[in-house]
């Protein structure tokens, strides 16, 4: 069992804690740079998408997980990242720019959607979230002359100063130094006071706002956040497809976003990452489990289904998530033999009479 | 020029007057406490004033500034802090999180600094963190520094909240029934505390309390307040022993 003693507040402030992070987190870090040496293909192609839905995990994270709103709309945000960067490719703007213009067009429109949500709360605003994501996606098909309605749009691969990203391994470290870069301004942001005032408004508005923080103001930032976040994602889910078209930004794209938070464990960054990853390998496991299944036993909609009851099973027994799962597995180990079981239980809140709507 | 006052403050919710004309001051440095039966209007005079409601008529005055029609956010920003009767932490945080929060009004630095943690930042957290250190030492929650608010017992929380409002460094304080659900030895630790903050941290006091001796051994005035009138004014001992607030707490004599 570790035992750090804080002698100084930069030990507070610091993003490496002890030792163990240094050593874990180099190791993934040396395994995720060597990935195009032991991976093949078709992992390459896996870890692709991991970064990308990571990235965007991270944005519905802060959201969701942080700020307590809840998004059913977030495929609207990948939807114009993702067409900003086919646009602006196809009209040969450099990358990092129109991958910039990606994140500030979403921005935008998190900021919109934002707007009703100062005044909606939970399941409503779920619902309000729902019909932007509707919308957009109405917008995108409708709107034939700038998207290229159903036929969607075609994407080269990235271009930076000239240097074609080709090959999978070229296209993986784009999206892993963006991935990283991406976290490590989410876990900045959780650091200072603009994400403590986040996570104040998850909590209690009421409070919030009594110690000085705008509710109207941080809670449009943190939509604006969340959804550049995601559109930096969709501009490269667009350029991993190659291909985009408006049933890539449904409703069910929405919700699948909404499963790797929940799945990952709300409330904790790595949970986002946790959440991308088993989402992406979940489908390969069924196909698999398929194949030992006796012919015929095995529908369909067999992928949906098990989705579903993942989905349930968590929110039932692991309310936490897997990130949560993995906290109460180093708690056993670090407390052996004095773990109890009910450790992680969430205590009963006190009664709270006072809120603001 | 007045601290604090509140002139004719009245507020109805449909047919239900639930603060009506009411008006005192507040001088500085003073214990100032609300007292008065369950539905008196006590909270809501708080709400009132911390803007959560907006009143239907009167002013509230603040240091020569009217506060009525600005923001419940600006209200911290001025210098008023307060708690709630029924404890309002951030239950998934931290206890340093928590009194970190207090200090949103100190906060100097842009988005893209944060983003970037530039030295800025970096430098200003550090000073956050030795200012929250003060209130820590204050309050003797050196134990609890680390531990998540979810789960600490119910007096502890008390204690935070108190410390979450002093964190923001106030010039008024407003307390929502301080002893609410404590016992009484937590209970006299709070008393200590409030005297302490009154003539060690020079904060005034604008307080709502049933509990009578710890009234009558912080306070330096007293409003009695029924059915949102205000019907006495005075120190402890006049108050208590004031005929229309027996009444208020008592009822009326039967006639024989």
């Amino acid at each position: 069992m570790r035992f750090v003693f804080k002698t100084d507040y930069a030990q507070d402030i610091r993003l490496v804690k002890h030792g163990g992070h240094v050593i874990w987190y180099g190791l993934l870090g040396v395994v995720l740079l060597a990935a195009p040496w032991w991976a093949s293909e078709y992992v390459m192609s896996q870890l692709h998408f991991i970064c990308i839905y990571s990235i965007v995990g991270f944005g519905l994270m802060l959201l969701t997980g942080f700020t307590g709103q809840v998004s059913l709309g977030h495929a609207a945000f990948l939807a114009v990242g993702a067409y900003t960067e086919a646009l602006l490719q196809a009209a040969g703007v450099p990358f990092f720019i129109s991958i910039s213009c990606a994140a500030i067009f979403s921005a935008a429109a998190g900021i919109i959607i934002g707007l009703p949500a100062l005044r909606l709360k939970g399941i409503y605003l779920a619902i309000a979230t729902l019909a932007f994501n509707v919308i957009v996606e109405e917008i995108i098909t409708r709107w034939h002359k700038l998207t290229g309605g159903n036929e969607g749009k075609h994407l080269k691969p990235v271009e930076i100063f000239g240097w074609k990203l080709e090959s999978d391994a070229e296209f993986y470290y784009l999206c892993l130094a963006l991935t990283v870069i991406c976290c490590l301004a989410c876990v900045n942001l959780l650091r200072s006071p603009t994400g403590r005032a986040f996570v104040a408004i998850r909590d209690s508005e009421i409070s919030a706002s009594c110690l000085g923080v705008n509710l109207a103001k941080v809670k449009t930032m943190s939509f604006a956040i969340s959804a550049a976040l995601t559109g930096v994602g969709g501009a490269l889910y667009a350029h991993k497809l190659a291909f985009i078209s408006p049933e890539q930004f449904t409703l069910f794209q929405s919700i699948e976003l909404l499963t790797i938070v929940i799945l990952g464990g709300i409330g904790f960054l790595h949970g986002a990452v946790l959440g991308a990853a088993f989402i992406i390998v979940l489908p390969q496991v069924i196909s698999i489990a398929k194949d030992w299944l006796p012919e015929g036993s095995a529908p369909s909609g067999l992928q949906a289904v098990v989705f579903g009851l993942i989905l349930i099973l968590f929110i039932i027994f692991e309310p936490l998530g897997l990130y949560g799962r993995w906290l109460k597995i180093r708690t056993w180990f670090e407390l052996f033999p004095f773990y109890r079981r009910g450790m992680f239980r969430r205590q009963k809140s006190y009664m709270k009479s006072e809120r603001l709507r | 020029m007045k601290f604090f006052s509140v002139e004719n403050l009245g507020i109805r919710f449909g047919g239900v007057v639930a603060v009506d004309q009411v008006s005192f001051e507040v001088r500085r440095g003073e214990v100032y406490t609300i007292i008065g039966p369950n539905g008196a209007g006590k909270t809501t005079i708080f709400n009132l004033i911390g803007l959560i409601y907006p009143a239907t008529s009167g002013r509230i005055l603040y240091q020569g500034r009217e506060l009525s029609g600005s923001k419940p956010h600006r209200v911290a920003e001025l210098g008023i802090a307060r708690t709630f009767q029924n404890i309002e932490l951030f239950e998934h945080a931290t206890v340093l999180q928590n009194l970190l929060i207090g200090r949103h009004r100190y906060r100097s630095t842009a988005l893209w600094q944060e983003l970037a943690f530039t030295p800025a930042v970096r430098h200003a957290e550090r000073a956050q963190r030795e200012a929250v250190e003060k209130v820590i030492e204050f309050l003797d929650l050196q134990h609890y520094r680390d531990s998540m608010v979810a789960g600490l017992p119910y007096g502890v929380r008390k204690v935070i909240e108190l410390g979450r409002a002093l964190a923001t460094e106030p010039k008024l304080l407003l307390l929502d029934e301080p002893s609410s659900g404590l016992n009484p030895e937590e209970t006299n630790e709070m008393a200590f505390w409030i005297e302490d903050i009154k003539k060690g941290l020079g904060i005034t006091v604008l307080m709502v309390e049933h509990d009578m001796s710890l009234v009558q051994r912080v306070s330096d005035r007293v409003l009695a307040l029924n059915e949102g009138r205000a019907i006495a004014e005075g120190t402890p001992a006049q108050v208590q022993s004031h005929p229309a607030v027996i009444e208020a707490y008592l009822g009326s004599k039967e006639p024989a």
